[in-house]
């Protein structure tokens, strides 16, 4: 079993999506309940792999159909997406759980046809994240964008035609990547990572033009996928009108695993000295990243719906990441490879605190937050962390990421990226901060009228308590004390995982 | 007495000590008597850790205790020394004592949300507590933003429109400073150096020679205003604004724990980050000591024209909080013993004058100087305590004040910096002259015509003059027997 | 003047896949209506696959199943068979191509029901109600 574990994370969910169309009959528990037992084996399935990972410090190798590569696909599990697939899987987990009131309040007739589309994607993301076959990843990537596709479609009346810009973007982003692959296909002749990687060392090839094409036309895909600003415009709409559960497991899984993508084809298939020597646009893609950061966060600032505003800030985050990734040195990508870790979890903190939010008082803009903290203490302590965390505060995972990340670009002399990291925290900083002033306070007006007058202190306002339901409550504290935990163990996780995987030559 | 690993190990218990107090205050919720005495049993276990360990500091040890290695280079790293021994042993023990003025206050007042009030005050002790300790830099931080956010429901308690702006205002400031200044001045610190631990004397600090001279410069002043809990003039805004909270906030964290971990953290990184011999060849310390004088004098002015008394004499801390950086600033030892010690005498007086403000409140409802005349006759012991405070900032005999004017007189002398002592000179005019009239009006003064007269008044409720009397009593025998504190300011600068 | 004419002659693969690349670009962002967008995405998608089939051609080569040449000789070089992987390739992008058409045209069906009209223009002025 354990030697069939790289597969069995990608098909245990494969074969949930297929039982769950089925099961309709037996009603939603069944249908939950598969789901969950599912995702669950599949983060088995992870963990295993990862601690047979880091016990043997090197990567896994698994050949499908026992075919030899480079001719026969295989999965290749390394320090860097044994960490990330656990997060995915993880972060699936824990909204399938959350996901029991609210999938059923959207899609009242055909749950099991949403979990089955639910299951399909989290098997399409962790087989992009598994796979060691350039190819064999456009299939999945296209997978989990057909199932997310799905998925999103069954938001509001708005989110049909937003989906189809999403639509759109997306199948641009594919068929970039698909082109590019194409390129290094006609200059190689293989389509396995590992073998790439040895026949692109080859001077010739190193500075041949196509090679050149091919890996611009697969950055541009999988930038397109993963929202770097000024390529983000479909994804505000696309998430924000999107239901709850959606949302919850869409927004922090699919552009980060894009982002895994890109690190992938930059340091595995290409190697550090390439994409820095050879391409030599880091600098503009660091310049890109910064205005990414503070764009993304200004106009977070600026939105009234919740789920917009934090979709706004994935975009900045995203900019955080690349600009990492593009750094050239290893507190860069350590920073970036740890907040691939940290925003995943941050994003589906705050996601899922707000979720929780709208579902309990129906009210989905930033006027729902108000005496958040006498309703649902915890929705709002937890949602407090997260925000905490995305602005940097010790010692949640937030502000190890932004250590890494303004360490890196000071060493690179980046001085605008710093900047940028600094006006970015100092943004969220004023963002969570007016959400927490309304939450603590909530409406002022109502206060003065109740009492009569503004100093008498025993002004007891009687909100009554309305928490979210337990299965909600749950993974969203779990969340929270990862967030936490993250950041007290940083050192572990990069030591043991991050270290490893740093790629030769930074 | 005790074996070195138990040495080892209290500096995480008195941090943690109040840590563990706020789960139990949380559960005892429904039963006030039993939510404060979790209250007072962590103060009272803190404060005899902080004891245990000034003991083996002065008998010249120095314990160094990494709690949990978060970075591959860097740690949750804690320090016990003289220094941080000195503001421990100060916050630990006037927690105790405002404990029990704040329960008075709270209870006469019927204060709402009294458990979130004790378990904020908790969580802010054990960061006041873990900044005393800190051993580096991003220790440090940590403590200081744990200190910002638990303080914040503190400020915001009445949850009203004031308080709203008042905690919006602090926030903005403190977070500003820290986000904004000192983190990207931690992290090239940390890229120049490779740690950030503390350097272990005062002289060295830790910044490698060769390092070019505006990026001294630059972080040098980042750490100076990003500290914005230090109240240096421009981001002292927040403190008057902080003023909306109840008054044993504003007693013990504003005037004692909340500002004096910024002043302490801005010595703290002035001398054992810097250094003095460094800030000595770049006229660090010079520079500073104008910017900062330009604070003491300006906050003065301002606190003269103020009738509400907190807001007087949250102006008359900014000035005094200078004190203390300009004291270190001269790098004299006479000016940074003045300057450290001002960190006791300072405390102790102002949250007795905290507290009379109080008092006043709870038994008159009256905020302004104005309306306070006669009260002394009234409220001798509150009033009392206030003059006998009052002196202390005035820099006169015998309090502790005085001691620390002498100090920073001396130390300025020494620096050779003439203008310096003028502004000390000006200064004690200035305290004279907004703080001596509000003693006169209260004895000797005539009450403002009212409905109630003041025969109707009587003095505090003795939860609260205990406390009161208790802290002037202490500024009183800091001025009496200077040298308990001076023998572990003089183990910082011999 | 004859190496740039025989360098764009030799390469109409190439040429004929970019043509059709740009068309599917400008139907997909310059069109108004959602099924001539969608027809756009369509003709992207079938340049692509159109290049990736073309690069597979070898002259006179045979389908890589057949063990004897037309006049019955046993072919055992690889030279004379054509690479069947990009073949297999585009399939799966053609699979992959038709399923995203489904989906785009569900997505279409459901607009036209919600707002009436599959004008972009007239969508975004009924969403804005």
């Amino acid at each position: 079993m354990m030697d069939h574990a790289p597969v069995l994370m990608i098909v245990l969910p494969v074969f949930a999506s297929l039982a769950l169309t089925l099961i309709g009959p037996l009603g939603h528990r069944a249908a939950y309940g598969l789901l969950i037992l599912s995702i669950a084996g599949s983060l088995a399935a992870a963990m295993a792999t990862l601690v047979q990972v880091v016990q043997a410090g090197r990567a896994v190798q698994y050949r499908m159909g026992d075919w030899m590569p480079p001719m026969g696909i295989e999965l290749v599990i390394d320090h860097l997406s044994a960490g990330v697939l656990v997060m995915i899987s993880g972060c699936a987990l824990l909204t399938a759980i959350y996901s029991m009131h609210t999938a059923r309040q959207d899609n009242p007739d055909r749950l099991n046809h949403y979990y089955a589309l639910f299951a399909l994607l989290v098997a399409g993301l962790m087989g992009m994240t598994a796979t060691g076959d350039v190819f064999n990843l456009y299939v999945l990537l296209e997978i989990s964008a057909l199932s997310s596709y799905g998925l999103l479609a069954r938001g509001k009346g708005k989110a049909y035609y937003a989906t189809f810009r999403y639509l759109m973007m997306g199948t641009i982003g594919a068929s970039f990547y698909l082109l590019g692959v194409g390129y290094l296909y006609i200059m190689t002749g293989s389509l396995n990572m590992a073998d790439l990687s040895e026949i692109l060392k080859q001077p010739e090839l190193g500075e041949s033009v196509n090679v050149r094409i091919g890996f611009t036309l697969i950055i541009l895909g999988v930038w397109i996928k993963m929202a770097l600003f000024p390529l983000h415009a479909w994804m505000p709409n696309a998430y924000s009108r999107a239901g709850t559960t959606t949302a919850c497991l869409i927004a922090p899984l699919m552009t980060k695993v894009s982002v895994y993508v890109m690190l992938r084809i930059m340091f595995t298939v290409f190697s550090a000295d390439y994409v820095f020597q050879q391409i030599a646009w880091s600098r503009l893609v660091i310049y890109v990243a910064s205005a990414a950061a503070v764009l993304g966060m200004i106009t977070a600032l600026s939105q009234r719906d919740l789920r917009k505003m934090l979709t706004y800030i994935i975009v900045a985050e995203i900019g955080y990441l690349t600009g990492g990734a593009w750094l050239a040195n290893t507190a860069g990508y350590t920073g970036a490879v740890y907040h691939i870790l940290a925003d995943g979890l941050m994003t589906l903190c705050l996601f899922m605190a707000v979720g929780a939010i709208i579902y309990r008082t129906g009210v989905s803009t930033s006027a729902a937050m108000e005496g958040i903290f006498q309703r649902m203490p915890v929705t709002a302590g937890v949602f407090l962390i997260a925000g905490a965390s995305v602005v940097g505060i010790p010692p949640f995972c937030g502000f190890f990421s932004k250590w890494y990340l303004l360490q890196g670009a000071v060493q690179a002399g980046e001085w605008v990226f710093v900047a940028s990291l600094v006006i970015a925290g100092l943004v969220a900083a004023t963002l969570f901060f007016r959400l927490l002033e309304k939450a603590f306070f909530g409406r002022l007006d109502d206060a003065v009228l109740e009492t009569g007058s503004k100093t008498s202190h025993t002004a007891a306002r009687t909100i009554r308590w309305n928490e979210a339901p337990l299965t909600m409550l749950l993974p969203l504290v779990l969340t929270g004390a990862a967030l936490l935990g993250l950041g007290i163990y940083t050192n572990e996780v990069v030591r043991y995982l991050i270290r490893w995987s740093v790629p030769a030559g930074m | 007495m005790f074996s070195p690993a138990f040495y080892q190990a209290a500096p995480v218990i008195a941090v943690c000590a109040s840590l563990g107090a706020v789960p139990l205050i949380a559960a005892s919720r429904r039963h006030p008597n039993l939510r404060e005495f979790w209250t007072f049993a962590a103060a009272a276990l803190k404060f005899s850790m902080v004891l245990l360990l000034a003991g083996w500091v002065l008998a010249g040890n120095v314990v160094e205790v990494t709690l949990i290695q978060v970075l591959p280079q860097l740690g949750i790293r804690f320090k016990v020394d003289a220094f941080g021994i000195v503001f421990a042993l100060v916050s630990s023990f006037l927690w105790i004592v405002a404990a029990a003025y704040t329960i008075g206050y709270m209870r006469s007042l019927s204060e709402h949300a009294q458990t979130r009030f004790f378990i904020c005050f908790a969580l802010a002790l054990c960061a006041a507590i873990g900044v005393a300790f800190s051993g580096n830099l991003l220790t440090l931080y940590l403590f200081y933003e744990m200190l910002s956010l638990s303080t914040y429901p503190l400020v915001a308690h009445h949850q009203d429109k004031e308080g709203r702006g008042g905690a919006r205002k602090y926030l903005t400031f403190l977070l500003g400073g820290s986000v904004g200044l000192v983190l990207p001045a931690m992290i090239v610190l940390f890229t120049l150096v490779g740690n950030l631990t503390f350097a272990d004397n005062i002289h060295t600090g830790i910044i490698p020679p060769g390092t070019g001279d505006t990026l001294v410069f630059c972080l040098f002043f980042a750490c100076l205003f990003g500290f914005a809990k230090n109240g240096v003039m421009p981001m002292h805004a927040w403190l008057p604004g902080a003023m909306v909270a109840p008054t044993p906030v504003s007693a013990l964290l504003h005037a004692v724990a909340v500002v004096k971990v910024g002043v302490f953290c801005t010595t703290r990184v002035m001398l054992y980050v810097f250094g003095t011999d460094l800030m000595d060849a770049l006229n660090l310390g010079v520079l500073t000591a104008y910017i900062v004088s330009f604070t003491i004098v300006t906050a003065s002015i301002i606190a003269m024209t103020r009738d509400n008394l907190k807001a007087r004499l949250a102006y008359s801390t900014i000035s005094q909080l200078s004190y203390i950086i300009l004291g270190v600033a001269l790098l004299t030892p006479a000016a940074v013993q003045g300057g450290i010690i001002h960190i006791v005498n300072h405390a102790f007086a102002k949250i007795t004058l905290f507290f009379c403000a109080g008092a006043v409140y709870v038994v008159t409802r009256k905020k302004n100087i104005s309306e306070m005349g006669g009260l002394g006759r009234v409220m001798p012991f509150t009033f009392g305590a206030f003059a006998l405070a009052s002196l202390t900032m005035i820099g006169a005999p015998p309090v502790g004040g005085f001691i620390t004017k002498w100090y920073l007189l001396k130390g300025a002398l020494d620096a050779g910096q003439l203008a310096i002592i003028l502004v000390l000179v000006a200064s004690t005019m200035l305290n004279i002259v907004y703080f001596a009239p509000v003693t006169f009006q209260a004895f000797f003064g005539r009450a403002p015509d009212e409905t109630t007269g003041p025969t109707e008044i009587r003095e505090a409720p003795l939860i609260m003059v205990v406390p009161i009397v208790a802290a002037a009593l202490l500024s009183l025998l800091t001025g009496i027997f200077p040298g308990v504190m001076m023998q572990f300011v003089r183990m910082v600068i011999p | 003047m004859d190496d740039l004419f025989y360098f764009i002659i030799s390469k109409y693969n190439y040429w004929a896949a970019i043509i059709l690349l740009f068309i599917g670009l400008y139907g997909m962002i310059v069109r108004n209506n959602l099924m001539k967008k969608i027809i756009g995405m369509v003709i992207f998608q079938t340049a692509i696959l159109l290049f990736f089939v073309s690069i597979g051609v070898k002259r006179g080569a045979t389908v890589p199943i057949l063990k004897f040449s037309p006049d019955k000789q046993p072919l055992l070089d690889a030279a004379a068979y054509a690479n069947p992987l990009p073949h297999v390739l585009i399939l799966t992008a053609i699979v992959v191509g038709v399923a995203v058409l489904g989906v785009a045209l569900a997505l279409l069906q459901k607009i036209q029901r919600v707002h009436g009209t599959i004008e972009e223009d007239e969508i975004l002025e009924d969403m804005r109600k």
